[in-house]
């Protein structure tokens, strides 16, 4: 496990994932990639599910990976990863190695369609089946990439192209699906969330640390601020994943095990949950007179949801 | 395996399996034509972040949460003898101009500002706002 220090010394790290890629302006996404490939000093190999990371990141004929890295389909990141995997496992038994002195480490990237939605069931096999990989899910609760359609991820409320506000409606009727907790059911040896910030960079190279040493399917699931579907200015990327840990409506915590939770972040004063959703230009509806019951059931399941988290953690269950 | 040279040679006749290479010369991280490192989005901003040596801090925020990594990072070791990191400079050609590293600069005086592109570095040292007495 790569120690990290200070930021000083972690910075020093030469980058695995350079810049020249074509994501928007301000996107968390890269943040997110170059925080977590550069968390450890072992080689990589990266499979990239579809989405704005692989579309972006590797027109031809340029690409952006200093790392071995697949590009696969929608519903199959995990299970090439997985593959991979037990290829090198097999290789390694038969000694046939190339570099035997190295060790090679298994990432997965998935964006939330890729994840919540269309890999899902390839996530769920490769992490019950046991594989030894870390999947990140760079959360940005919409498909973007093909025009910010609805997913599983998307809000309560939230205008998408699929979910359009108007007279009739008022966004996605449905809420958020807790992915994080359905893969610590899937007794995941290690389950996080994280957001790219620099108020919580240790936390997230920390994780991604921990997670990509850890032996056995891991999962990070990372809030990815979408400067183009939620509507804000691009230079407010990590003030808006910043209020998403301080009003709870993404608490960090960590599960080891598949039981024992542990909140790594709890915010001084917790911000009411209008503080994150006024930023945005999704939820602007919301706070029409008419809509105004969307908010006040927005922070009940906030308050609901976190202070399951606390008793949770505290009864160590 | 072909070449990226050959391989590149038509549309239609792209090989299966094609292998694009990061490094053309991956003992000396010598970067081929082909990495991203190496293409250029510059004509994407319309404001570029100018930077300001004297003011710096170093605490390297602005390098941890550029989602472009444009700052050049040089490796300085301190008297006690850590490795430090030490911001040098902007690489214009990857940055578009997103204005992140601005938000996230912790000094006083913030030590990256915003400046219309037509603007010389040199020119926006100048106008960088003073310190109040």
């Amino acid at each position: 496990m790569k120690k990290i220090g200070s930021l000083k010394e972690f910075a020093c790290t030469p980058d695995r994932f350079q810049g020249g890629h074509r994501l928007c302006p301000g996107c968390a996404h890269s943040m997110i990639v170059r925080e977590v490939v550069n968390a450890t000093d072992d080689d990589l190999v990266i499979s990239t599910a579809t989405g704005c990371l692989e579309v972006c990141s590797a027109i031809y004929p340029y690409t952006s990976w200093d790392v071995s890295w697949i590009h696969v389909g929608f519903e199959n990141a995990a299970a090439t990863i997985s593959g991979a995997e037990a290829m090198y496992k097999a290789l390694s038994r038969k000694n046939k190695l190339y570099n035997e002195d190295r060790r090679v480490k298994f990432v997965a990237f998935g964006g939330d369609g890729g994840t919540y939605d269309i890999g899902f069931q390839s996530l769920s096999g490769a992490a019950e089946r046991g594989h030894d990989f870390l999947y990140v899910c760079l959360d940005n609760e919409n498909y973007a990439n093909t025009g910010g359609q609805r997913s599983s991820a998307t809000p309560l409320g939230a205008h998408t192209s699929t979910t359009p506000r108007g007279r009739v409606s008022y966004g996605k009727k449905q809420k958020k699906k807790d992915l994080t907790m359905i893969m610590a059911a899937h007794g995941c040896p290690y389950v996080a969330t994280a957001i790219p910030s620099t108020k919580h960079w240790k936390d997230l190279a920390t994780k991604a640390a921990k997670a990509i040493s850890t032996v056995g399917p891991t999962f990070i699931n990372a809030l990815s601020p979408c400067t183009t579907e939620w509507k804000f200015k691009p230079e407010e990327t990590t003030e808006i994943a910043d209020l998403a840990v301080e009003t709870c409506a993404f608490p960090l915590y960590e599960i080891e095990d598949g039981h024992k939770l542990k909140i790594t972040y709890r915010p001084k004063v917790k911000l009411p949950i209008e503080d994150y959703l006024s930023r945005q230009g999704r939820f602007s509806h919301l706070f029409k007179p008419e809509n105004k019951w969307i908010i006040e059931e927005w922070q009940k399941q906030v308050d609901e949801y976190w202070d399951y988290l606390q008793r949770r953690e505290e009864a160590g269950v | 395996m072909a070449t990226p040279k050959e391989m590149l040679t038509d549309w239609d006749k792209v090989q299966f399996g094609a292998v694009l290479p990061a490094f053309e010369d991956p003992e000396h991280k010598k970067r081929s034509k082909f990495h991203s490192y190496n293409y250029s989005v510059a004509d994407w901003r319309v404001e570029k972040p100018v930077f300001n040596r004297e003011l710096c801090i170093d605490c390297d925020f602005c390098w941890v949460s550029c989602p472009d990594s444009c700052f050049i990072v040089e490796e300085v070791v301190t008297k006690r003898g850590k490795k430090q990191a030490k911001i040098v400079g902007i690489n214009y050609n990857l940055c578009k101009g997103c204005g992140v590293c601005v938000e996230v600069c912790p000094t006083p005086i913030k030590s990256l500002l915003m400046f219309p592109e037509y603007v010389d570095n040199e020119e926006a040292l100048k106008q960088w706002p003073k310190k109040d007495k």
